[in-house]
């Protein structure tokens, strides 16, 4: 088990390999559908995304009606490759040293990691209570207009649980999963005809 | 539990004592509002507690997978995810999903009324943090706070001759539901013909293209046959079958059988990771097709299987859990 600590930079990044089980503790900011489509589209970040971490992840915040304070119920990943379209351009433009989701993305994500130093960490889909509980405060929140699972979410978290699936050395451990299951299911298939 | 002998108002008071919320009510409570309060039960309790025959398979799965690898790892989250959950109380899975509700009921059972109450349980269930405001307007893109709208939550009403009424309620996220994928044969891309064989290509085909983005391990849910929106709502249905029971038809039950068996030899495994866990359950069923139709509707459930289903009792409290 590795662990990463806040402030986060591209060296210590780099130095992160698909397969390693890493715990992270410090910042993360949520970013899903919309928040990429805005920047993609050239809006500014409404906070500076540098050496950051973006989370996939659209969490269940409920927020006390007395002191008015957010807290997160459930906040698991959402599925990163809806992201492929427009995660190059961010990592390239925002300067991000991980993007944290599920199920992996493509060839533009992986050549972007490479390129700018970034890594793709995978959390756990649907453990969103183990995720939640790792979440110790919420430190603000922006683009609340596109919706509660939709807005940047600024969280600090402690031992958060992740795998490197794409490294910044040109790995996936989706392309090689997909590469056997593909010469497998061919096995599969050929038989029975 | 009201053992049906007692008198009526008697056994309103029992309920009323089980279900009631902490503040005190003054009105009596009305046979909507039991309702109303078995249904945000419903709801709760399939958001955070995962039905026993799920809890099972994962179980096996995860003594079935290497020690130190990934795959272990992320199936040790899961099922401290699956405690945690239900000791807090809380959504299993961030993405409560869209809000199914399948119900059995007999002759003369008010639909409009069942489903206004159905409503009005899903804006307290979001506002108690058991649902997430997951409710988009697909023109504007605005996300509806009380996670209502058209077409959510859904319906599916079933008259049946029993004096019941059943009532099942699924929380199918985006990610698995995305992955769902419908088959029309022939297939050219990996010669799916149009017989048996046929169907079991495109579903091994279906779960290598799912990969891990359906939060695997999943189960699968298929119609063989049907038209385009006949085979998806049988698909889903299927589902609802237990995990454990045995397909009637022996021709399905064997399909059923060898695609869970062929799918762990993909080796995607739990989350995509690679693993010998891909599947944990597989039910088939089949309906007439056209003579020109060959569909083969596949819907994915993601590990996070959330389903649970009540009968409701005469003054409308719960009066068994079906899973």
């Amino acid at each position: 088990m590795k662990t990463l600590t806040y402030p986060f930079t591209q060296a210590m990044v780099r130095e992160l390999h698909v397969g390693d089980m890493v715990n992270i503790t410090g910042k993360l900011f949520t970013g899903r559908d919309s928040v990429h489509k805005y920047l993609h589209e050239g809006n500014p970040s409404p906070v500076n995304l540098r050496n950051q971490i973006i989370y996939h992840c659209g969490p269940v915040v409920l927020k006390d009606k007395k002191t008015g304070k957010y807290r997160v119920v459930a906040a698991g990943p959402t599925t990163s490759i809806r992201e492929e379209p427009f995660q190059w351009q961010v990592i390239r433009d925002h300067g991000i040293v991980g993007v944290i989701g599920k199920g992996g993305m493509g060839p533009k994500t992986l050549k972007a990691c490479q390129e700018y130093g970034c890594v793709y960490f995978h959390a756990i889909g649907g453990a969103a209570q183990v995720l939640a509980e790792r979440i110790k405060s919420v430190d603000g929140v922006y683009l609340e207009q596109f919706g509660s699972p939709e807005a940047i979410w600024e969280l600090t978290v402690e031992d958060f649980p992740v795998v490197v699936t794409m490294d910044a050395h040109g790995n996936s451990l989706h392309q090689q999963v997909l590469d056997t299951s593909q010469a497998k299911l061919k096995e599969l298939i050929g038989q029975g005809h | 539990m009201a053992k049906k002998s007692r008198p009526k108002a008697a056994a309103k008071k029992i309920i009323k004592k089980k279900v009631a919320s902490p503040k005190k009510k003054t009105s009596p409570a009305k046979a909507s509002g039991d309702v109303f309060s078995s249904l945000l039960e419903l709801l709760r309790r399939t958001s955070a507690e995962l039905p026993d025959d799920i809890q099972k398979v994962i179980l096996e799965a995860l003594s079935r997978e290497e020690k130190n690898t990934t795959a272990e790892y992320a199936l040790k989250i899961i099922q401290d995810n699956i405690a945690l959950a239900k000791k807090k109380s809380q959504p299993l899975c961030q993405d409560t999903g869209t809000v199914l509700f399948f119900i059995s009921h007999p002759a003369n059972f008010d639909q409009i009324k069942f489903a206004d109450t159905a409503r009005k349980a899903i804006v307290k269930a979001t506002e108690l943090g058991y649902l997430r405001q997951n409710s988009v307007n697909s023109v504007t893109g605005k996300s509806e706070p009380s996670n209502l709208g058209p077409g959510h939550p859904t319906f599916h009403f079933h008259q049946h001759k029993s004096a019941n009424v059943e009532v099942r309620v699924m929380l199918k996220g985006g990610g698995c539901e995305n992955v769902g994928i419908q088959y029309s044969l022939p297939y050219g891309p990996i010669e799916a013909g149009r017989d048996m064989a046929g169907v079991r290509k495109v579903i091994l085909d279906g779960v290598v293209k799912a990969q891990g983005q359906g939060c695997g391990p999943g189960v699968l849910g298929i119609c063989i046959g049907g038209d385009r929106s006949s085979g998806y709502l049988e698909s889903k249905e299927q589902l609802l079958r237990k995990l454990d029971d045995t397909n009637p038809d022996k021709a399905l039950h064997e399909l059923e059988t060898d695609i869970v068996a062929s799918c762990n030899r993909l080796m995607i495994g739990p989350m995509g990771f690679g693993g010998k866990t891909t599947l944990l359950g597989c039910k088939i069923c089949s309906q007439q097709r056209v003579p020109a139709s060959f569909f083969v509707s596949i819907s994915y459930m993601c590990w996070a299987y959330r389903r649970q289903g009540i009968v409701l009792g005469k003054n409308g409290a719960i009066s068994k859990w079906l899973y």
